[in-house]
């Protein structure tokens, strides 16, 4: 049995602010394996990127980890000071953003940033260094790198922005990569190409990867494994394959119908009425539970844990192993089956 | 009052529509560099068709002058060369100006970003009766009612109203962009991006209310986006665009099932779809070109695997909804 790469538990995420404590990210709990692309989906305000910024350490105050552990390796990394958890960023765990024109620095040739992050963290002198940085916008996909090296970031276009922006992040070999919506400011001819980038490279490097996106298109492609969430919850992980084609959860289930595809012949989309509730006032017990179509008592008081034990309903899908879904729907009602 | 027209099937007509941005570097840097003038042709000899009460729909990546058309096409932008005919009267020629003003109050637009297209500092009820006052349609209470109906009629209460845009969702502004749009009974709707600053459930709501609100109302699209499962969801036909040209015209769904231009194919191969679980695909080579000095010829030969000297030479006509050299010689597979 191989050991996760990163091991999240029950982690929380408070924002303190004039009206109170948000609590952002509530009970979150997940590992990612070596070479494993795990896809993190759900709407804006889900808690998708913070739980990504909780990882690399870049919650910043008013923000703060509450609760909960990081293990990375099977060491903690959630309550480093911040000098260690500094060497460790950029080495072990490195970020790709949204943005490549916010995330590459415009007044420098990307070959100098590249260079400049290859000796922060490894022992290489700077012609062996340049030399590597040669290598790494090759691997990404880079023609010419020899000369493209000496450009500045307004002289690439978006795509290869971005290709530059995964160069940087694979600077010191990490183990593990957060990459928060990395083709969501591209065109779809460009997304494909980094999105089959990061694969291949997740393949050749073993690299674990938190995939942090709002499209299940990328996802479906990309990761393996996918957790839904919902208001700083995870509604529902498994297997990407299983949570596309069978999603348990309502929520799930009306996220996937929501969305227009280029096979399915719909008159209307999936509709779930209402939105997200805001982080100020979350529902008691299932999160969903107002806009849910078929909440019952319990979900009005008891909040689902998404770790017990889950039984598929009766004329549906059974549960695949692996697939775990923070739902009382699936709790086996032991008196009716008796009966 | 509205200017009798005789009903016609073909509600919109666009021929031929050129729009070119100056992009020249300042006069003096000019001089002393020894450039020339520097222009960008961001639409370039486009022609398409809308019939009346349908959703016609252009796709296409950042950069193909999608918007620009979109803008031309409501009178926000002046055009270069060519025509823009909406239910008869011509939107670009000048001698139309008086029968123009009356067409005015039957088009409207809605924008990519609810954030930045309602007035911060106004109430909701002010925003959505600004087309009301611009045309002098209603007067006093009548407004007032005339608004509440519109919220109801967009999903809203006519409460909200007496709110201002920040209290609202993303979506709720959406919505509240729908019912501006409505409120001068506008039958020619151009949609920028309607849909794509929201989240996925979000983007059902709107996609499913502008479905019923055509059907109730008879509304015409010109759906903008560069999302192709929603144009699918949305659009009765689709104009596919690559550098400010028309590369393919088709029937909605036969697009999707039988797309014939070698770029539609290319687009169609690339999108992440749910169904592409564990699905290899064929990879997509390069990137739109930079529309300054665009490649001669076909502007798509660069990257077309189908290219060859006569795609480099000479620009293909669009035939028979498709403007391909190779598809026209047979030459596609």
């Amino acid at each position: 049995m191989t050991e996760p790469v990163i091991s999240v538990r029950d982690l929380r995420v408070e924002f303190v602010t004039r009206k109170g404590i948000l609590r952002a990210i509530d009970g979150v709990s997940f590992d990612i394996m070596p070479g494993e692309v795990l896809g993190v989906v759900g709407e804006s305000g889900a808690g998708k990127s913070v739980t990504g910024s909780a990882i690399i350490g870049l919650i910043e105050p008013p923000g703060r980890i509450a609760g909960g552990e990081i293990r990375l390796h099977g060491q903690r990394i959630d309550n480093l000071d911040p000098e260690s958890l500094r060497r460790i960023r950029g080495r072990k765990i490195a970020m790709i953003f949204q943005d490549p024109l916010t995330s590459l620095n415009p007044l420098y040739r990307v070959g100098e940033q590249l260079v400049e992050t290859i000796l922060t963290h490894t022992d290489l002198g700077p012609a062996a260094a340049r030399a590597r940085a040669i290598d790494l916008l090759n691997e990404v996909g880079i023609p010419a790198p020899e000369r493209r090296i000496d450009g500045y970031p307004h002289e690439f276009s978006g795509g290869m922005r971005q290709r530059v922006v995964i160069a940087l992040a694979l600077c010191a070999e990490p183990d593990f990569i957060v990459a928060d919506e990395p083709t969501t400011a591209l065109d779809v001819s460009v997304q494909a190409q980094i999105i089959a980038l990061i694969r291949k490279l997740c393949r050749e490097r073993g690299t674990a990867v938190m995939l942090v996106t709002h499209d299940m298109g990328v996802i479906a492609e990309t990761a393996d494994r996918v957790a839904v969430m919902y208001a700083g919850r995870v509604a529902e992980i498994g297997p990407v394959r299983d949570v596309v084609k069978h999603p348990l959860h309502p929520y799930a289930k009306g996220l996937m119908g929501a969305i227009p595809t280029l096979e399915a012949e719909a008159e209307r989309l999936v509709q779930i009425p209402g939105s997200m509730p805001r982080l100020s006032n979350i529902p008691l017990g299932c999160a969903f539970n107002p806009r849910c179509e078929r909440v019952f008592d319990r979900c009005r008081v008891e909040r689902p844990d998404p770790n017990v034990p889950r039984f598929g309903l009766e004329g549906e899908a059974p549960l695949m192993p692996g697939h775990h879904v923070a739902c009382h729907l699936y709790t086996r009602k032991t008196v009716e089956t008796a009966s | 009052m509205m200017a009798q027209t005789k009903p016609s099937e073909t509600f919109v007509e666009v021929r031929d529509l050129k729009r070119v941005f100056d992009v020249s570097r300042p006069w003096l840097n000019r001089v002393i560099e020894r450039q020339p003038k520097a222009f960008l042709k961001a639409v370039d000899g486009l022609s398409f068709e809308i019939r009346r009460g349908e959703t016609f729909a252009l796709v296409g990546e950042s950069g193909s002058g999608k918007s620009t058309v979109a803008r031309m096409a409501v009178g926000l932008l002046p055009v270069s060369g060519g025509t823009v005919t909406i239910d008869g009267v011509s939107m670009t020629a000048v001698k139309d100006s008086q029968t123009r003003q009356q067409l005015r109050k039957r088009i409207q637009m809605i924008f990519q970003d609810p954030y930045a297209s309602l007035n911060p500092r106004w109430r909701v009820e002010r925003i959505i009766a600004e087309p009301i006052h611009a045309f002098g349609l209603l007067k006093g209470e009548q407004v007032t009612a005339r608004v509440g109906e519109l919220l109801t009629l967009v999903g809203l209460h006519p409460d909200d109203g007496r709110k201002y845009p920040h209290e609202f969702s993303g979506g709720q502004r959406q919505r509240i962009a729908i019912a501006r749009a409505l409120a001068s009974s506008a039958e020619f709707i151009v949609c920028d991006e309607p849909t794509s600053a929201l989240d996925v459930s979000v983007q059902a709501q709107i996609l499913n209310l502008m479905r019923d609100l055509q059907k109730e109302f008879g509304l015409t699209y010109l759906f903008i986006s560069h999302n192709l499962a929603v144009v699918r969801h949305m659009a009765d036909r689709i104009g596919v665009m690559y550098l400010g040209r028309l590369v393919e015209i088709s029937e909605g769904k036969r697009l999707f099932s039988a797309p014939r231009h070698p770029y539609t194919r290319m687009l169609l191969d690339a999108v992440p779809d749910l169904g592409m679980t564990g699905r290899q695909r064929q990879m997509v080579a390069g990137e739109i070109p930079n529309p300054i000095n665009p490649p001669t010829g076909c502007t798509f030969h660069p990257r077309c695997p189908l290219a060859n000297e006569r795609c480099k030479r000479e620009a293909p006509a669009m035939l028979d909804g498709v403007a391909c050299h190779a598809v026209q010689e047979g030459r596609v597979p």
